[in-house]
């Protein structure tokens, strides 16, 4: 077992054509990921890597039954790329662009309320379950499988914190990478519950950044709720001022600011 | 992107927003004329970016024409520290010259992204004035918020409940409404961050104004406004982070002297806390982002050796979307380019890695390889020691 996807997740990649996008779903059909469709829009008909292209991501589900779509398109397109699978009926889109304005993100929030598409991301590097399936942008040789579950908001620390338990023999269930944007799909506890409620997942590594407060929260979920030990580590704790307090910008409704963050609340491994 | 409170409330004034009446002046001529055009008397405002600027001696009221000439000129090329400045401060290069105002009463209204919810929310508070952390620290139940629903945008009964909540005078809770509604309409419009008007006043004839106006634009969203990059004041950017924004990159100067180039910006934090844990001290934050080019890292490169007080420089790659050989190139580019005269730690790890090293190691330039990042940061620090 495992999370999100396993080697019978059918991948749909939009932007399939583009540079990124063809690079990673070649990197991908290399790891044995079922890439069964892609989308760009007026390529309709044509093949990449034998992998038949669709001009909508609607067709593209209805031709091949794909039920998890990947997005590898520019910044400007990505929120209307994550809305058009979430109306095709998408379970699961993972949103690997980075630089997608805030408020495009608002509105691919509200979009998704009351349907059953879960987002993970943007700004992420994916979703992989080692040896089944990998979707996204990590590389796949640093993963094994295993029992530890991966959760984190920065891309190359996940790769990093992976790339540790492997080297020490430790093989990870699924490495889940929610991305660092203020305004994302999947937070932290969502991805714990999940992690909770896996037979296969024994324990679970938890990465968080300083500048909001995510990481809180999740570690009161925890301390409430989770029946399996979390490791957690948090970049930037000794960050200067320069980086996390220099302006109003970085404030935060509600009375909570990011820093500083309080360790203590972080449950003990 | 931060911009001046003379060019947001321009901003402001298109959405229908009301501001007092004024305009920028770069001299003291020029702070005459626009004092002359209000009837003499005038506040005169340093522009810059920060907060703080009335209790740093950086709002000035003149009750005549000579007295905005002598403060114009004293505010004019001067050096303001405010609490949001650091100690260096900031030099003033720009006055906004404004009428008076009769002030009844000041309030805030904030618009901001709340991640929680991932909705805009209108934060309000009676409490004007004031910086809003203090407000949030000392007295929290003085702030109140309405979630926005972006499918209907700020509706007027979450204006008016706001309002309300504030105690803005009943006669002119209209004038408030209309106020919120264009302030949240410019937010939209604008791809704002944040947007803070503190104070919002209410005055002695019956208006409503902003006397007061912080923008912050969502970087992701500048590259459908291009209007609002003209707006940009090169003199309140730092040069070398202004050169590394040229190419893609996050660059921001710190005290200390082992120069860091990484990516992404989880780990170049956790680059600098190991750095710390061994002892050292990080000249910088570089996050090279993904997707990079050979040409971006050498820029990368670049702007790390600049600076005089970096001693050593530590490259801490993780490849996913970002391919070993690529930093490799950049790295040995900038290296021959700009003559190696520092320590060079390298750690590569990811996709292409072995292509990577074996560039690195054909170089023939003095590179010292590293395996992990505890030992990139161990090695490092003893470099430059």
């Amino acid at each position: 077992m495992s999370i999100l996807v396993d080697r019978n997740t059918k991948v749909v990649t939009q932007g399939i054509t583009g540079a990124t996008g063809l690079f990673h779903t070649k990197q991908a059909l290399e790891y044995g990921t079922r890439v069964v469709a892609g989308v760009t829009p007026g390529k309709g008909g044509t093949t990449v890597e034998g992998v038949p292209v669709f001009d909508t991501v609607a067709e593209a589900v209805r031709e091949t039954g794909a039920n998890a779509s990947v997005i590898y398109v520019p910044p400007a397109f990505a929120a209307d790329a994550v809305m058009e699978a979430a109306d095709a009926g998408v379970e699961l889109v993972i949103c690997i662009t980075e630089g997608i304005p805030v408020l495009d993100m608002v509105k691919v929030k509200r979009y998704l309320e009351g349907r059953k598409t879960r987002l993970i991301g943007p700004n992420c590097p994916g979703v992989i379950t080692p040896g089944q399936c990998k979707i996204g942008i990590m590389p796949g040789y640093i993963h094994r499988p295993g029992h530890v579950g991966v959760v984190s908001r920065s891309g190359t620390l996940t790769y990093e914190a992976v790339h540790q338990l492997s080297t020490r023999g430790i093989g990870q269930s699924t490495a889940v990478g929610i991305g660092g944007d203020p305004v994302n799909g999947t937070n932290f506890i969502d991805v714990l519950k999940m992690f909770n409620d896996d037979p296969d997942t024994h324990a679970v590594v938890m990465i968080g950044e300083i500048g909001g407060t995510a990481e809180e929260e999740a570690a009161e979920w925890i301390k409430a709720n989770m029946t399996k030990p979390v490791a957690g580590f948090i970049a930037g704790a000794t960050a200067p001022p320069a980086l996390t307090s220099s302006s109003w910008v970085r404030r935060l409704p509600g009375g909570r600011y990011t820093l500083p963050i309080d360790k203590r609340r972080m449950p003990r491994p | 992107m931060n911009i001046h409170e003379y060019q947001g409330k321009e901003i402001l004034k298109a959405y229908g927003v009301s501001v007092p009446r004024g305009r920028v002046a770069f001299s003291v001529e020029e702070a005459v004329r626009a004092a002359e055009e209000l009837g003499g008397r005038a506040v005169v405002k340093a522009q810059i970016h920060a907060g703080g600027r009335g209790k740093a001696g950086g709002v000035k009221v003149a009750k005549s024409l000579e007295q905005v000439r002598e403060y114009a000129g004293q505010l004019l090329g001067s050096t303001l520290v405010t609490h949001q400045t650091g100690p260096e401060g900031k030099v003033v290069n720009r006055l906004l010259i404004e009428e008076l105002t009769d002030i009844q009463k000041e309030y805030y209204i904030g618009l901001v992204v709340d991640r929680g919810s991932g909705r805009v929310v209108m934060m309000a508070s009676e409490e004007g004035g004031t910086e809003i952390e203090e407000v949030a620290a000392k007295t929290p139940e003085k702030i109140v918020k309405e979630m926005i629903d972006p499918a209907v945008g700020l509706l007027p009964f979450q204006a008016r409940k706001l309002a309300y909540a504030i105690h803005i005078p009943k006669p002119l809770v209209d004038k408030a409404v209309q106020f919120m509604s264009g302030l949240y309409r410019a937010f939209v419009d604008k791809d704002c961050s944040v947007a803070e008007i503190n104070p919002l006043v209410v005055t002695g004839d019956g208006n409503v104004l902003a006397l007061d106006a912080k923008l912050n634009f969502d970087a992701n969203g500048l590259f459908r406004h291009t209007e609002l990059l003209e707006l940009r004041d090169p003199n309140e950017e730092d040069p070398r982070e202004q050169q590394a924004a040229k190419f893609g990159l996050s660059y921001i100067a710190l005290d200390g002297n082992i120069g860091c180039m990484v990516n992404g910006a989880g780990l170049a934090m956790a680059t600098m806390d190991i750095i710390k844990y061994y002892g050292g001290e990080p000249a910088n934050f570089l996050d090279v982002g993904g997707g990079a080019s050979t040409e971006k890292v050498s820029e990368a490169f670049k702007i790390i050796l600049q600076d005089d007080k970096v001693k050593g420089i530590l490259v801490n790659i993780f490849g996913g979307i970002m391919k070993c050989d690529v930093i490799a190139n950049g790295v040995v580019e900038a290296a021959r380019q700009l003559g190696l005269d520092r320590p060079l730690v390298v750690r590569l790890e990811g996709t292409n890695v072995d292509l990577g090293k074996k560039i690195l190691a054909e170089s023939g330039l003095k590179i010292v390889p590293a395996d992990s990042m505890a030992d990139a940061a161990e090695k490092i620090v003893s470099l430059v020691q």
